[in-house]
């Protein structure tokens, strides 16, 4: 590998300080049905933001997360990711569904082995190692020999954590996956998930249906309005890191929370009045 | 085992009440012999002609399982070029239910003038009746996956044979065994009707299906009970062993093979 010639890089690639680590600018995205779910949607992340959507049902929250993917391609405007395109980007992301997603045919072992295998250059018990220290990162050491359906919801959840950290991603894309839980062990897993960002240091796009768990998250709550979907509000979340499960009774973040719901309440009964 | 015992009590116990009933009803109502023999003339009669009943049950076999196999090599093929396309589908599945519409006993005949009696005519006679259930089975099974599980291996940049052998393919197991119960069935099915048009009369070499046939025609109605039980027996033989391997593959981690909760 050489490195870019120094005229090159300083016409075209920013310092790395400068460029966001995703920027999504003028998305618009159309079903081939008409519906503009997206229009018009910018916005930028910098490394090692936690950046959460919340929004109506229908505002493009999931759609978004699909294009970022590149899963699904957008209809107008432009993704970079670490200055590439979204599907050149894939080795630096993994994505973590709503439902866990496991291979109900494979153990807890090796669904967690699954991205490296499918990556390549591995020996079997290099990722069988890796796979053992994601284990006890998520606190499933125990299980690793069960299958799927042995497992509760929460712990198919963790499952599907480590599964994607597995690969060492750069960018983690999550789209509701605490959404079936109940609220104690969304809780416990919120904190982990904060845990274990502090000691990985990825950056992230949350999609969620609960103000406090997205204010307890993230740097920022990005709120969209549905039809089209649209960013409505950019709130910034001040609170340091690491934050304890304490934070939970703080009056500056019952505060925020309730920023928050009031800007979805006016998006719902908006200047026209009405649900949307 | 003793839970094994159990299960298979309740089965045995029907059998001996209606063998029972059986006997009294052909002594009660002295029913000829030639219409409903008694249960223990049939077990004379299979005793009694047990050389040819064996070889006739062997035949039978290797026929149903030679055309079998054959089916469950050709359904996967034909299956996982199905699996690749909604275009390839669209152009060949309704010639593949040709398989299952066409009555077998109308292409019989044509295969025996194009192929000679004997085996070879038997054994294809097989091999196109078991399979359709494998071919429409397994292709059910491939295209089937979870549209999240194929994103997952999409941000993984799997490639199309990784997406086949590490996805699709342990996916549809649970769909194939179900094509292999309903052909192993149909596999007996398919080596009797075969004999009926393509049978070698030759000593030795006439499987159930000739032997009923002959049985049949001499009145032998006690032998050819013990040659209709013989052949649900084989029948019952195919369907277990397919049985055992959809446990030894699937117990681990599909419903359908797994113990049911104690309540």
């Amino acid at each position: 590998m050489t490195a870019p010639l120094p005229t090159l890089a300083a016409i075209e690639v920013p310092g790395p300080g400068t460029r966001p680590f995703v920027s999504v600018t003028g998305l618009t995205k159309r079903f081939s049905n008409g519906v503009t779910v997206l229009d018009d949607v910018s916005l930028d992340l910098a490394r090692g933001d936690f950046v959460s959507l919340i929004g109506p049902s229908g505002c493009g929250k999931s759609t978004l997360l699909k294009l970022v993917s590149g899963l699904s391609p957008a209809s107008g405007g432009g993704i970079t990711v670490d200055g590439m395109t979204p599907e050149n980007a894939r080795e630096l992301m993994s994505f973590i569904f709503q439902d866990a997603t496991l291979l109900p045919w494979r153990t807890v072992i090796g669904n967690i082995v699954l991205g490296l295998e499918l990556e390549g250059g591995t020996t079997r018990s290099q990722r069988r190692a890796k796979a053992v220290e994601l284990l006890g990162l998520v606190g499933l050491s125990d299980v690793a020999d069960h299958y799927p359906r042995q497992l509760s919801g929460g712990m198919k959840m963790r499952v599907s954590i480590a599964r994607a950290l597995a690969t060492r991603p750069k960018l983690l894309l999550m789209d509701e996956p605490f959404g079936a839980l109940d609220e104690m062990t969304r809780d416990h897993l919120n904190e982990e998930l904060l845990r274990l960002r502090e000691e990985q240091k990825w950056t992230a796009l949350f999609v969620t249906h609960s103000v406090a768990e997205a204010v307890f998250l993230s740097t920022r709550v990005v709120v969209l309005q549905a039809g089209p979907g649209r960013i409505r509000r950019d709130i910034a979340i001040p609170f340091p890191f690491p934050r304890l499960p304490d934070l939970r009774s703080d009056p500056a973040y019952l505060d925020l929370v309730g920023q928050v719901s009031q800007a979805l309440r006016d998006i719902c009964i908006g200047p026209k009045g009405g649900e949307t | 085992m003793k839970r094994f015992l159990s299960q298979l009590g309740w089965p045995i116990g029907v059998f001996v009440v209606v063998m029972v009933a059986w006997h009294l009803a052909t002594k009660v109502f002295e029913i000829p012999a030639y219409i409903l023999p008694d249960p223990l003339r049939v077990l004379g009669a299979g005793l009694e002609k047990r050389a040819n009943l064996f070889s006739a049950v062997r035949i039978s076999a290797a026929e149903a399982g030679l055309g079998f196999v054959a089916s469950v090599v050709g359904g996967v093929l034909v299956a996982f070029v199905l699996a690749q396309s909604v275009v390839i589908r669209r152009c060949m599945f309704p010639y593949t239910i040709l398989l299952q519409t066409v009555p077998i006993l109308a292409v019989a005949p044509l295969i025996l003038m194009w192929f000679g009696s004997g085996l070879r005519s038997i054994i294809l006679i097989v091999f196109i009746i078991c399979l359709f259930p494998i071919i429409a089975n397994t292709t059910q099974g491939l295209i089937s996956v979870d549209r999240n599980l194929l994103d997952l291996f999409r941000m993984g940049n799997a490639s199309r044979a990784q997406t086949l052998s590490k996805l699709r393919f342990p996916h549809a197991i649970p769909n194939f065994f179900v094509g292999l119960r309903i052909s192993s069935g149909l596999s007996v099915i398919g080596a009797f009707t075969g004999e009926m048009f393509a049978s070698s009369s030759a000593v030795g070499e006439g499987g159930l299906g000739y032997s009923i046939i002959y049985a049949n025609s001499q009145l032998q109605t006690d032998y050819l009970f013990a040659l209709v039980i013989a052949c649900a027996a084989l029948g019952s033989c195919f369907f277990f062993t397919v049985v055992f391997f959809e446990w030894l593959f699937l117990h681990h981690w599909h419903a359908s093979a797994m113990r049911p909760d104690p309540e």
